[in-house]
Protein backbone atom coordinates (compact mmCIF):
# COMPACT_ATOMS: atom_id res chain seq x y z
CA UNK A 1 0.00 0.00 0.00
CA UNK A 2 2.81 2.37 0.99
CA UNK A 3 4.69 1.45 -2.15
CA UNK A 4 1.58 2.06 -4.22
CA UNK A 5 1.13 5.49 -2.67
CA UNK A 6 4.74 6.39 -3.39
CA UNK A 7 4.39 5.35 -7.01
CA UNK A 8 1.17 7.27 -7.31
CA UNK A 9 2.70 10.45 -5.93
CA UNK A 10 5.63 10.12 -8.33
CA UNK A 11 3.22 9.78 -11.26
CA UNK A 12 1.26 12.81 -10.12
CA UNK A 13 4.41 14.89 -9.79
CA UNK A 14 5.53 13.80 -13.26
CA UNK A 15 2.18 14.93 -14.66
CA UNK A 16 2.50 18.30 -12.93
CA UNK A 17 6.09 18.64 -14.12
CA UNK A 18 4.97 18.14 -17.70
CA UNK A 19 2.82 21.29 -17.43
CA UNK A 20 5.59 23.62 -18.64
CA UNK A 21 6.27 21.36 -21.61
CA UNK A 22 2.60 21.02 -22.55
CA UNK A 23 1.93 24.72 -22.20
CA UNK A 24 4.88 25.51 -24.47
CA UNK A 25 3.53 23.00 -27.00
CA UNK A 26 0.04 24.49 -26.74
CA UNK A 27 1.35 28.02 -27.32
CA UNK A 28 3.35 26.91 -30.34
CA UNK A 29 0.45 25.00 -31.86
CA UNK A 30 -2.13 27.75 -31.39
CA UNK A 31 0.08 30.59 -32.63
CA UNK A 32 1.11 28.58 -35.68
CA UNK A 33 -2.40 27.34 -36.50
CA UNK A 34 -3.65 30.88 -36.47
CA UNK A 35 -0.74 32.53 -38.27
CA UNK A 36 0.39 30.00 -40.87
CA UNK A 37 -2.58 30.29 -43.30
CA UNK A 38 -1.75 33.90 -44.16
CA UNK A 39 1.95 33.11 -44.57
CA UNK A 40 1.16 30.33 -47.03
CA UNK A 41 -1.30 32.57 -48.82
CA UNK A 42 1.03 35.55 -49.19
CA UNK A 43 4.10 33.37 -49.60
CA UNK A 44 6.81 33.16 -46.97
CA UNK A 45 9.27 35.27 -48.98
CA UNK A 46 6.75 38.04 -49.64
CA UNK A 47 5.69 38.03 -46.01
CA UNK A 48 9.18 38.26 -44.51
CA UNK A 49 10.78 40.49 -47.15
CA UNK A 50 7.69 42.42 -48.30
CA UNK A 51 8.15 46.18 -47.94
CA UNK A 52 4.48 47.08 -47.81
CA UNK A 53 2.20 46.63 -44.79
CA UNK A 54 -1.29 47.83 -45.65
CA UNK A 55 -3.88 45.47 -44.14
CA UNK A 56 -6.77 47.38 -45.74
CA UNK A 57 -5.33 46.58 -49.19
CA UNK A 58 -4.36 43.04 -48.27
CA UNK A 59 -0.62 43.82 -48.34
CA UNK A 60 1.25 42.04 -45.59
CA UNK A 61 5.02 42.58 -45.70
CA UNK A 62 6.85 42.80 -42.41
CA UNK A 63 10.38 43.65 -43.57
CA UNK A 64 10.24 47.24 -42.19
CA UNK A 65 9.30 45.80 -38.79
CA UNK A 66 12.15 43.31 -38.89
CA UNK A 67 14.55 46.17 -39.67
CA UNK A 68 12.95 48.18 -36.83
CA UNK A 69 13.30 45.34 -34.30
CA UNK A 70 16.89 44.62 -35.28
CA UNK A 71 17.93 48.27 -35.15
CA UNK A 72 16.42 49.11 -31.72
CA UNK A 73 17.82 45.89 -30.32
CA UNK A 74 21.31 46.59 -31.70
CA UNK A 75 21.09 50.15 -30.39
CA UNK A 76 20.06 48.89 -26.96
CA UNK A 77 22.96 46.41 -27.00
CA UNK A 78 25.53 49.06 -27.98
CA UNK A 79 24.36 51.39 -25.21
CA UNK A 80 23.41 48.85 -22.55
CA UNK A 81 25.88 45.97 -22.73
CA UNK A 82 29.06 47.91 -21.77
CA UNK A 83 27.29 49.62 -18.89
CA UNK A 84 25.81 46.33 -17.69
CA UNK A 85 29.14 44.50 -17.77
CA UNK A 86 30.83 47.38 -15.94
CA UNK A 87 28.09 47.15 -13.30
CA UNK A 88 28.58 43.41 -12.83
CA UNK A 89 32.34 43.95 -12.46
CA UNK A 90 31.56 46.74 -10.00
CA UNK A 91 29.37 44.41 -7.95
CA UNK A 92 31.79 41.50 -7.83
CA UNK A 93 35.17 43.28 -7.77
CA UNK A 94 35.10 46.93 -6.81
CA UNK A 95 32.06 47.74 -4.67
CA UNK A 96 32.60 48.06 -0.93
CA UNK A 97 30.22 45.65 0.78
CA UNK A 98 27.96 48.46 2.01
CA UNK A 99 27.49 49.82 -1.51
CA UNK A 100 26.95 46.31 -2.82
CA UNK A 101 24.08 45.89 -0.37
CA UNK A 102 22.45 49.00 -1.81
CA UNK A 103 23.29 48.37 -5.44
CA UNK A 104 21.91 44.83 -5.65
CA UNK A 105 18.39 45.64 -4.39
CA UNK A 106 18.45 48.75 -6.58
CA UNK A 107 19.01 46.56 -9.63
CA UNK A 108 16.17 44.28 -8.49
CA UNK A 109 13.96 47.33 -8.17
CA UNK A 110 14.92 48.43 -11.67
CA UNK A 111 13.84 44.97 -12.88
CA UNK A 112 10.51 45.38 -11.08
CA UNK A 113 9.52 48.73 -12.60
CA UNK A 114 6.65 48.16 -15.08
CA UNK A 115 7.75 48.55 -18.69
CA UNK A 116 5.02 51.14 -19.32
CA UNK A 117 6.63 53.37 -16.70
CA UNK A 118 9.89 53.33 -18.68
CA UNK A 119 7.95 54.23 -21.82
CA UNK A 120 6.14 57.08 -20.07
CA UNK A 121 9.39 58.46 -18.66
CA UNK A 122 11.00 58.16 -22.09
CA UNK A 123 8.21 60.16 -23.74
CA UNK A 124 8.44 62.89 -21.11
CA UNK A 125 12.23 63.24 -20.90
CA UNK A 126 14.22 61.34 -23.55
CA UNK A 127 12.03 62.14 -26.57
CA UNK A 128 12.03 65.96 -26.07
CA UNK A 129 15.78 65.86 -25.40
CA UNK A 130 16.39 64.15 -28.75
CA UNK A 131 13.92 66.42 -30.58
CA UNK A 132 15.53 69.60 -29.21
CA UNK A 133 19.19 68.72 -29.47
CA UNK A 134 19.48 66.23 -32.31
CA UNK A 135 16.46 67.05 -34.44
CA UNK A 136 13.80 64.86 -35.99
CA UNK A 137 10.48 64.01 -34.35
CA UNK A 138 12.15 62.73 -31.17
CA UNK A 139 10.05 59.56 -31.29
CA UNK A 140 12.84 57.53 -32.81
CA UNK A 141 15.05 54.46 -32.89
CA UNK A 142 17.48 56.32 -30.63
CA UNK A 143 14.78 56.94 -28.00
CA UNK A 144 13.71 53.28 -28.20
CA UNK A 145 17.32 52.11 -27.90
CA UNK A 146 17.97 54.25 -24.81
CA UNK A 147 14.83 53.02 -23.03
CA UNK A 148 15.51 49.38 -23.95
CA UNK A 149 19.17 49.74 -22.89
CA UNK A 150 17.95 50.72 -19.41
CA UNK A 151 15.40 47.90 -19.36
CA UNK A 152 17.88 45.13 -20.24
CA UNK A 153 20.43 46.21 -17.61
CA UNK A 154 19.03 44.06 -14.76
CA UNK A 155 18.96 40.89 -16.89
CA UNK A 156 22.54 41.27 -18.10
CA UNK A 157 23.93 42.50 -14.77
CA UNK A 158 22.47 39.72 -12.66
CA UNK A 159 23.41 36.85 -14.97
CA UNK A 160 26.97 38.12 -15.58
CA UNK A 161 27.36 38.74 -11.86
CA UNK A 162 26.49 35.10 -11.15
CA UNK A 163 29.07 33.85 -13.64
CA UNK A 164 31.78 36.17 -12.28
CA UNK A 165 30.99 35.11 -8.71
CA UNK A 166 31.25 31.46 -9.70
CA UNK A 167 34.96 31.83 -10.55
CA UNK A 168 37.28 30.32 -7.93
CA UNK A 169 38.92 32.82 -5.60
CA UNK A 170 42.35 31.28 -6.44
CA UNK A 171 42.22 32.98 -9.86
CA UNK A 172 42.36 36.36 -8.20
CA UNK A 173 44.90 35.34 -5.58
CA UNK A 174 47.22 33.80 -8.17
CA UNK A 175 47.03 36.86 -10.41
CA UNK A 176 47.72 39.25 -7.55
CA UNK A 177 50.63 37.10 -6.43
CA UNK A 178 52.11 37.45 -9.91
CA UNK A 179 51.92 41.22 -9.53
CA UNK A 180 49.01 41.90 -11.90
CA UNK A 181 46.85 44.91 -11.16
CA UNK A 182 43.20 44.34 -10.32
CA UNK A 183 42.14 45.51 -13.77
CA UNK A 184 44.67 43.26 -15.52
CA UNK A 185 43.29 40.35 -13.49
CA UNK A 186 39.76 41.21 -14.55
CA UNK A 187 40.61 41.81 -18.20
CA UNK A 188 43.02 38.94 -18.87
CA UNK A 189 41.67 36.36 -16.47
CA UNK A 190 38.21 36.84 -15.00
CA UNK A 191 36.32 38.13 -18.04
CA UNK A 192 37.66 35.41 -20.39
CA UNK A 193 36.93 32.76 -17.75
CA UNK A 194 33.36 34.00 -17.30
CA UNK A 195 32.88 34.52 -21.03
CA UNK A 196 30.20 31.91 -21.67
CA UNK A 197 28.02 33.19 -18.83
CA UNK A 198 28.39 36.79 -19.96
CA UNK A 199 27.60 35.92 -23.57
CA UNK A 200 24.48 34.05 -22.43
CA UNK A 201 23.54 37.09 -20.33
CA UNK A 202 23.86 39.36 -23.36
CA UNK A 203 21.79 37.02 -25.55
CA UNK A 204 19.02 36.87 -22.94
CA UNK A 205 19.17 40.66 -22.66
CA UNK A 206 18.79 40.96 -26.42
CA UNK A 207 15.82 38.60 -26.25
CA UNK A 208 14.25 40.85 -23.66
CA UNK A 209 14.85 43.90 -25.88
CA UNK A 210 13.44 42.34 -29.02
CA UNK A 211 10.37 41.09 -27.12
CA UNK A 212 9.52 44.30 -25.29
CA UNK A 213 6.31 45.90 -26.49
CA UNK A 214 4.62 48.60 -24.45
CA UNK A 215 7.61 50.82 -23.64
CA UNK A 216 8.65 50.71 -27.27
CA UNK A 217 5.18 51.59 -28.59
CA UNK A 218 5.34 54.80 -26.58
CA UNK A 219 8.74 56.09 -27.73
CA UNK A 220 9.32 54.66 -31.19
CA UNK A 221 6.83 56.62 -33.30
CA UNK A 222 5.49 53.44 -34.94
CA UNK A 223 5.78 54.51 -38.60
CA UNK A 224 5.77 51.59 -41.05
CA UNK A 225 8.80 52.52 -43.17
CA UNK A 226 12.42 51.48 -43.34
CA UNK A 227 14.21 54.00 -41.09
CA UNK A 228 16.99 55.97 -42.75
CA UNK A 229 18.72 57.15 -39.57
CA UNK A 230 18.58 56.54 -35.85
CA UNK A 231 16.52 59.72 -35.49
CA UNK A 232 13.70 58.29 -37.63
CA UNK A 233 10.62 56.68 -36.13
CA UNK A 234 10.17 52.95 -36.74
CA UNK A 235 7.94 50.03 -35.90
CA UNK A 236 9.03 46.70 -34.45
CA UNK A 237 7.48 43.22 -34.72
CA UNK A 238 6.12 43.49 -31.18
CA UNK A 239 4.65 46.97 -31.55
CA UNK A 240 3.02 45.94 -34.81
CA UNK A 241 1.06 43.34 -32.85
CA UNK A 242 0.48 45.60 -29.84
CA UNK A 243 -0.93 48.48 -31.86
CA UNK A 244 -3.17 46.64 -34.28
CA UNK A 245 -4.37 43.64 -32.27
CA UNK A 246 -7.04 45.77 -30.61
CA UNK A 247 -9.09 46.15 -33.77
CA UNK A 248 -7.78 43.55 -36.25
CA UNK A 249 -10.13 40.89 -37.59
CA UNK A 250 -9.97 38.12 -40.19
CA UNK A 251 -6.89 38.05 -42.39
CA UNK A 252 -5.44 41.11 -40.68
CA UNK A 253 -5.57 39.32 -37.32
CA UNK A 254 -3.95 36.23 -38.86
CA UNK A 255 -1.16 38.43 -40.21
CA UNK A 256 -0.52 39.70 -36.68
CA UNK A 257 -0.31 36.10 -35.45
CA UNK A 258 2.09 35.46 -38.32
CA UNK A 259 4.17 38.40 -37.06
CA UNK A 260 4.06 36.60 -33.71
CA UNK A 261 5.39 33.43 -35.38
CA UNK A 262 8.41 35.31 -36.75
CA UNK A 263 9.03 36.85 -33.31
CA UNK A 264 8.59 33.45 -31.65
CA UNK A 265 11.14 31.82 -33.96
CA UNK A 266 13.71 34.60 -33.40
CA UNK A 267 13.28 34.32 -29.62
CA UNK A 268 13.48 30.51 -29.61
CA UNK A 269 16.75 30.68 -31.58
CA UNK A 270 18.16 33.24 -29.11
CA UNK A 271 16.98 31.19 -26.10
CA UNK A 272 18.30 27.92 -27.43
CA UNK A 273 21.70 29.44 -28.18
CA UNK A 274 21.91 31.02 -24.71
CA UNK A 275 21.03 27.66 -23.14
CA UNK A 276 23.53 25.86 -25.41
CA UNK A 277 26.34 28.26 -24.46
CA UNK A 278 25.73 27.90 -20.72
CA UNK A 279 25.42 24.10 -20.92
CA UNK A 280 28.58 23.62 -22.98
CA UNK A 281 30.67 24.47 -19.97
CA UNK B 1 51.53 52.69 -27.47
CA UNK B 2 51.42 50.61 -24.33
CA UNK B 3 49.53 51.95 -21.36
CA UNK B 4 51.15 51.65 -17.99
CA UNK B 5 49.28 49.00 -15.93
CA UNK B 6 48.81 51.46 -13.12
CA UNK B 7 47.21 53.99 -15.46
CA UNK B 8 44.94 51.37 -17.01
CA UNK B 9 43.90 50.31 -13.53
CA UNK B 10 42.94 53.90 -12.72
CA UNK B 11 41.03 54.44 -15.95
CA UNK B 12 39.16 51.14 -15.59
CA UNK B 13 38.24 51.88 -12.01
CA UNK B 14 36.93 55.29 -13.02
CA UNK B 15 34.87 53.90 -15.92
CA UNK B 16 33.37 51.11 -13.82
CA UNK B 17 32.43 53.40 -10.95
CA UNK B 18 30.87 55.88 -13.39
CA UNK B 19 28.78 53.13 -15.00
CA UNK B 20 27.47 52.03 -11.61
CA UNK B 21 26.70 55.61 -10.57
CA UNK B 22 25.01 56.25 -13.92
CA UNK B 23 22.64 53.31 -13.39
CA UNK B 24 21.79 54.46 -9.86
CA UNK B 25 21.22 57.99 -11.16
CA UNK B 26 18.83 56.76 -13.87
CA UNK B 27 16.92 54.65 -11.35
CA UNK B 28 16.62 57.57 -8.94
CA UNK B 29 15.60 59.93 -11.74
CA UNK B 30 12.74 57.64 -12.83
CA UNK B 31 11.49 56.77 -9.35
CA UNK B 32 11.71 60.28 -7.91
CA UNK B 33 9.96 61.78 -10.93
CA UNK B 34 7.04 59.32 -10.70
CA UNK B 35 6.71 59.51 -6.92
CA UNK B 36 7.09 63.30 -6.61
CA UNK B 37 4.53 64.04 -9.31
CA UNK B 38 2.27 61.08 -8.56
CA UNK B 39 1.90 61.01 -4.80
CA UNK B 40 0.04 64.37 -4.59
CA UNK B 41 -2.69 62.83 -6.79
CA UNK B 42 -3.19 59.83 -4.51
CA UNK B 43 -5.99 60.46 -2.08
CA UNK B 44 -8.77 58.42 -0.53
CA UNK B 45 -11.00 59.64 -3.34
CA UNK B 46 -8.50 58.50 -5.97
CA UNK B 47 -8.34 55.04 -4.38
CA UNK B 48 -12.05 54.58 -3.73
CA UNK B 49 -13.78 56.13 -6.74
CA UNK B 50 -14.47 54.54 -10.09
CA UNK B 51 -12.81 56.23 -13.10
CA UNK B 52 -15.04 58.83 -14.73
CA UNK B 53 -14.90 60.39 -18.17
CA UNK B 54 -12.60 57.64 -19.57
CA UNK B 55 -10.22 58.07 -16.65
CA UNK B 56 -9.75 61.81 -17.09
CA UNK B 57 -11.25 62.31 -13.66
CA UNK B 58 -12.38 60.13 -10.79
CA UNK B 59 -10.30 57.41 -9.18
CA UNK B 60 -9.02 53.97 -10.06
CA UNK B 61 -10.83 51.68 -7.62
CA UNK B 62 -12.08 49.29 -10.32
CA UNK B 63 -8.54 48.94 -11.66
CA UNK B 64 -7.17 48.19 -8.21
CA UNK B 65 -9.77 45.45 -7.67
CA UNK B 66 -9.17 44.04 -11.16
CA UNK B 67 -5.40 43.96 -10.63
CA UNK B 68 -5.75 42.18 -7.29
CA UNK B 69 -8.19 39.55 -8.58
CA UNK B 70 -6.15 38.84 -11.70
CA UNK B 71 -2.96 38.48 -9.67
CA UNK B 72 -4.64 36.15 -7.16
CA UNK B 73 -5.96 33.93 -9.97
CA UNK B 74 -2.54 33.76 -11.62
CA UNK B 75 -0.65 32.98 -8.42
CA UNK B 76 -3.15 30.40 -7.13
CA UNK B 77 -3.00 28.49 -10.41
CA UNK B 78 0.73 28.78 -11.10
CA UNK B 79 2.05 28.07 -7.60
CA UNK B 80 1.05 24.40 -7.24
CA UNK B 81 2.25 23.61 -10.76
CA UNK B 82 5.50 25.49 -10.22
CA UNK B 83 6.30 23.90 -6.87
CA UNK B 84 5.17 20.46 -8.06
CA UNK B 85 7.49 20.69 -11.06
CA UNK B 86 10.37 21.77 -8.83
CA UNK B 87 9.72 18.88 -6.42
CA UNK B 88 9.68 16.42 -9.30
CA UNK B 89 12.91 17.80 -10.76
CA UNK B 90 14.75 17.76 -7.46
CA UNK B 91 13.33 14.85 -5.45
CA UNK B 92 11.97 12.27 -7.83
CA UNK B 93 14.35 11.96 -10.74
CA UNK B 94 17.93 12.03 -11.81
CA UNK B 95 18.97 14.06 -14.82
CA UNK B 96 17.37 12.40 -17.80
CA UNK B 97 15.85 13.21 -21.14
CA UNK B 98 12.59 14.15 -19.46
CA UNK B 99 14.15 16.54 -16.96
CA UNK B 100 16.18 18.15 -19.73
CA UNK B 101 13.02 18.65 -21.77
CA UNK B 102 11.14 20.09 -18.80
CA UNK B 103 14.01 22.49 -18.05
CA UNK B 104 14.29 23.50 -21.68
CA UNK B 105 10.55 24.27 -21.82
CA UNK B 106 10.63 26.27 -18.59
CA UNK B 107 13.62 28.32 -19.76
CA UNK B 108 12.04 28.84 -23.16
CA UNK B 109 8.76 29.96 -21.58
CA UNK B 110 10.74 32.45 -19.49
CA UNK B 111 12.13 34.02 -22.65
CA UNK B 112 8.91 34.28 -24.68
CA UNK B 113 7.83 37.93 -25.06
CA UNK B 114 4.73 38.93 -23.16
CA UNK B 115 2.96 40.01 -26.35
CA UNK B 116 3.20 36.40 -27.63
CA UNK B 117 1.58 35.20 -24.39
CA UNK B 118 -1.04 37.84 -25.07
CA UNK B 119 -1.67 36.45 -28.57
CA UNK B 120 -1.91 32.92 -27.16
CA UNK B 121 -4.19 33.95 -24.30
CA UNK B 122 -6.42 35.82 -26.73
CA UNK B 123 -6.78 32.94 -29.17
CA UNK B 124 -6.91 30.13 -26.57
CA UNK B 125 -8.68 31.44 -23.46
CA UNK B 126 -10.64 34.39 -24.86
CA UNK B 127 -11.70 32.91 -28.20
CA UNK B 128 -11.27 29.11 -28.26
CA UNK B 129 -12.42 28.39 -24.69
CA UNK B 130 -14.92 31.27 -24.97
CA UNK B 131 -14.00 32.90 -21.67
CA UNK B 132 -14.08 36.30 -23.35
CA UNK B 133 -12.00 39.22 -22.17
CA UNK B 134 -12.06 38.47 -18.47
CA UNK B 135 -10.12 38.37 -15.24
CA UNK B 136 -10.04 34.58 -15.64
CA UNK B 137 -8.49 34.72 -19.15
CA UNK B 138 -5.97 37.30 -18.00
CA UNK B 139 -5.17 35.40 -14.81
CA UNK B 140 -4.65 32.11 -16.66
CA UNK B 141 -2.40 33.81 -19.21
CA UNK B 142 -0.37 35.39 -16.40
CA UNK B 143 -0.22 32.02 -14.63
CA UNK B 144 1.59 30.60 -17.66
CA UNK B 145 3.91 33.61 -17.75
CA UNK B 146 4.96 33.31 -14.11
CA UNK B 147 5.21 29.50 -14.13
CA UNK B 148 8.91 29.45 -15.13
CA UNK B 149 9.82 31.94 -12.40
CA UNK B 150 8.13 29.83 -9.73
CA UNK B 151 9.69 26.62 -11.06
CA UNK B 152 13.20 28.10 -11.11
CA UNK B 153 13.10 29.78 -7.69
CA UNK B 154 11.44 26.76 -6.03
CA UNK B 155 13.97 24.41 -7.59
CA UNK B 156 16.86 26.52 -6.32
CA UNK B 157 15.27 26.75 -2.88
CA UNK B 158 14.69 22.98 -2.65
CA UNK B 159 18.21 22.22 -3.87
CA UNK B 160 19.76 24.29 -1.08
CA UNK B 161 18.05 22.10 1.56
CA UNK B 162 20.87 19.91 2.93
CA UNK B 163 20.69 16.23 2.00
CA UNK B 164 21.00 15.40 5.68
CA UNK B 165 17.37 16.45 6.19
CA UNK B 166 16.23 13.84 3.69
CA UNK B 167 18.53 11.16 5.07
CA UNK B 168 17.29 11.72 8.60
CA UNK B 169 13.72 11.61 7.35
CA UNK B 170 14.24 8.31 5.54
CA UNK B 171 16.22 6.80 8.41
CA UNK B 172 13.27 7.47 10.72
CA UNK B 173 11.11 5.42 8.36
CA UNK B 174 9.32 8.35 6.77
CA UNK B 175 8.08 7.95 3.21
CA UNK B 176 9.32 10.22 0.47
CA UNK B 177 6.08 12.17 0.60
CA UNK B 178 6.37 12.67 4.36
CA UNK B 179 10.01 13.69 4.10
CA UNK B 180 9.21 16.23 1.42
CA UNK B 181 6.19 17.78 3.12
CA UNK B 182 7.49 17.69 6.68
CA UNK B 183 11.17 18.57 6.32
CA UNK B 184 12.25 19.61 2.84
CA UNK B 185 9.33 21.87 2.04
CA UNK B 186 9.30 23.98 5.24
CA UNK B 187 12.99 24.79 4.99
CA UNK B 188 12.66 25.66 1.31
CA UNK B 189 9.64 27.88 1.93
CA UNK B 190 11.40 31.26 2.17
CA UNK B 191 13.01 30.71 -1.22
CA UNK B 192 9.71 29.57 -2.72
CA UNK B 193 7.97 32.64 -1.25
CA UNK B 194 10.55 34.85 -2.92
CA UNK B 195 9.61 33.36 -6.27
CA UNK B 196 5.96 34.08 -5.57
CA UNK B 197 6.78 37.69 -4.67
CA UNK B 198 8.65 38.11 -7.95
CA UNK B 199 5.63 36.68 -9.76
CA UNK B 200 3.17 38.97 -8.03
CA UNK B 201 5.30 41.92 -9.10
CA UNK B 202 5.22 40.65 -12.66
CA UNK B 203 1.43 40.26 -12.67
CA UNK B 204 0.94 43.76 -11.30
CA UNK B 205 3.22 45.40 -13.85
CA UNK B 206 2.34 43.41 -16.98
CA UNK B 207 0.54 45.25 -19.74
CA UNK B 208 0.89 43.66 -23.17
CA UNK B 209 -0.38 40.18 -22.24
CA UNK B 210 -3.14 41.51 -19.99
CA UNK B 211 -4.63 44.07 -22.36
CA UNK B 212 -5.20 41.33 -24.96
CA UNK B 213 -6.77 38.87 -22.52
CA UNK B 214 -8.50 40.83 -19.74
CA UNK B 215 -9.53 43.74 -21.93
CA UNK B 216 -9.68 47.36 -20.87
CA UNK B 217 -13.17 47.83 -19.40
CA UNK B 218 -13.41 50.47 -16.69
CA UNK B 219 -16.42 48.95 -14.89
CA UNK B 220 -16.05 47.46 -11.43
CA UNK B 221 -15.64 43.69 -11.98
CA UNK B 222 -18.50 41.61 -10.56
CA UNK B 223 -17.07 38.12 -11.13
CA UNK B 224 -14.02 36.38 -12.54
CA UNK B 225 -15.75 36.46 -15.90
CA UNK B 226 -15.90 40.25 -15.95
CA UNK B 227 -13.45 42.09 -18.16
CA UNK B 228 -11.19 44.50 -16.33
CA UNK B 229 -8.52 47.11 -16.84
CA UNK B 230 -5.56 46.49 -14.54
CA UNK B 231 -3.64 49.43 -13.13
CA UNK B 232 -0.72 48.98 -15.54
CA UNK B 233 -3.11 48.88 -18.51
CA UNK B 234 -5.03 51.89 -17.17
CA UNK B 235 -1.76 53.81 -16.81
CA UNK B 236 -0.74 52.83 -20.34
CA UNK B 237 -4.02 54.02 -21.84
CA UNK B 238 -4.01 57.28 -19.86
CA UNK B 239 -0.42 58.03 -20.86
CA UNK B 240 -0.62 56.95 -24.49
CA UNK B 241 -3.87 58.67 -25.30
CA UNK B 242 -2.88 61.75 -23.30
CA UNK B 243 -6.12 61.61 -21.31
CA UNK B 244 -4.75 62.82 -18.02
CA UNK B 245 -1.09 63.21 -17.14
CA UNK B 246 -2.06 63.82 -13.53
CA UNK B 247 -4.00 60.56 -13.16
CA UNK B 248 -1.32 58.72 -15.13
CA UNK B 249 1.32 59.87 -12.66
CA UNK B 250 -0.96 58.94 -9.74
CA UNK B 251 -1.53 55.43 -11.10
CA UNK B 252 2.18 54.94 -11.82
CA UNK B 253 3.15 56.09 -8.33
CA UNK B 254 0.62 53.68 -6.85
CA UNK B 255 2.05 50.86 -8.97
CA UNK B 256 5.58 51.58 -7.76
CA UNK B 257 4.46 51.84 -4.13
CA UNK B 258 2.53 48.58 -4.47
CA UNK B 259 5.61 46.81 -5.81
CA UNK B 260 7.65 48.13 -2.86
CA UNK B 261 4.98 47.02 -0.38
CA UNK B 262 4.60 43.52 -1.82
CA UNK B 263 8.33 43.04 -1.36
CA UNK B 264 8.46 44.38 2.17
CA UNK B 265 5.36 42.62 3.53
CA UNK B 266 6.27 39.23 2.11
CA UNK B 267 9.85 39.49 3.34
CA UNK B 268 8.54 40.20 6.81
CA UNK B 269 6.17 37.21 6.68
CA UNK B 270 8.95 34.98 5.44
CA UNK B 271 11.37 36.09 8.15
CA UNK B 272 8.74 35.52 10.81
CA UNK B 273 8.02 32.05 9.50
CA UNK B 274 11.69 31.18 9.46
CA UNK B 275 12.31 32.34 13.04
CA UNK B 276 9.21 30.46 14.27
CA UNK B 277 10.25 27.27 12.53
CA UNK B 278 13.63 27.15 14.25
Amino acid sequence: MKKFKENLSERIFLLIALSALSVLALITVFIFIHGLPIITKVGIFNFVFGMKWAPSQGAYGIFPMIVGSVSVTLGAAILGVPVAICCSIFLTEFAPSMLRNIFRPAIQLLAGIPSVVFGFWGVLYIVPLIRNYLGGPGLSILAGSIILAIMILPTIISISEVSLLALPQQYREGAFALGLTHWQTIYYLLLPAAKSGIVAAIILGLGRAIGETMAVIMVLGNAVAIPQSILDPARTLTTNIGIEMGYATGEHQQALFATGIVLFIIIMILNASAQYITRKK
Amino acid sequence: MKINPRTSQKIAKFVIWSAALLVIAILLAIISDILLKGIPTISWQFLSEIPRNMGRSGGISSSIVGTLLLTVVAVIIATPFGIGTAVYLTEYTRESKITRMIRFSAESLAGIPSIVFGLFGFIFFVTYLQMGWSILSGGLTMAIMILPTIIRTSEEAIRTVPNLYREVGFSLGATKWQTITKTVFPSALPGIANGIILSIGRCVSETAAVILTAGSALRMPTSLFSPTRTMAVHFYILAREGLSTENAYGTAALLLILIFLINVVFNMLVNRFVSKGR
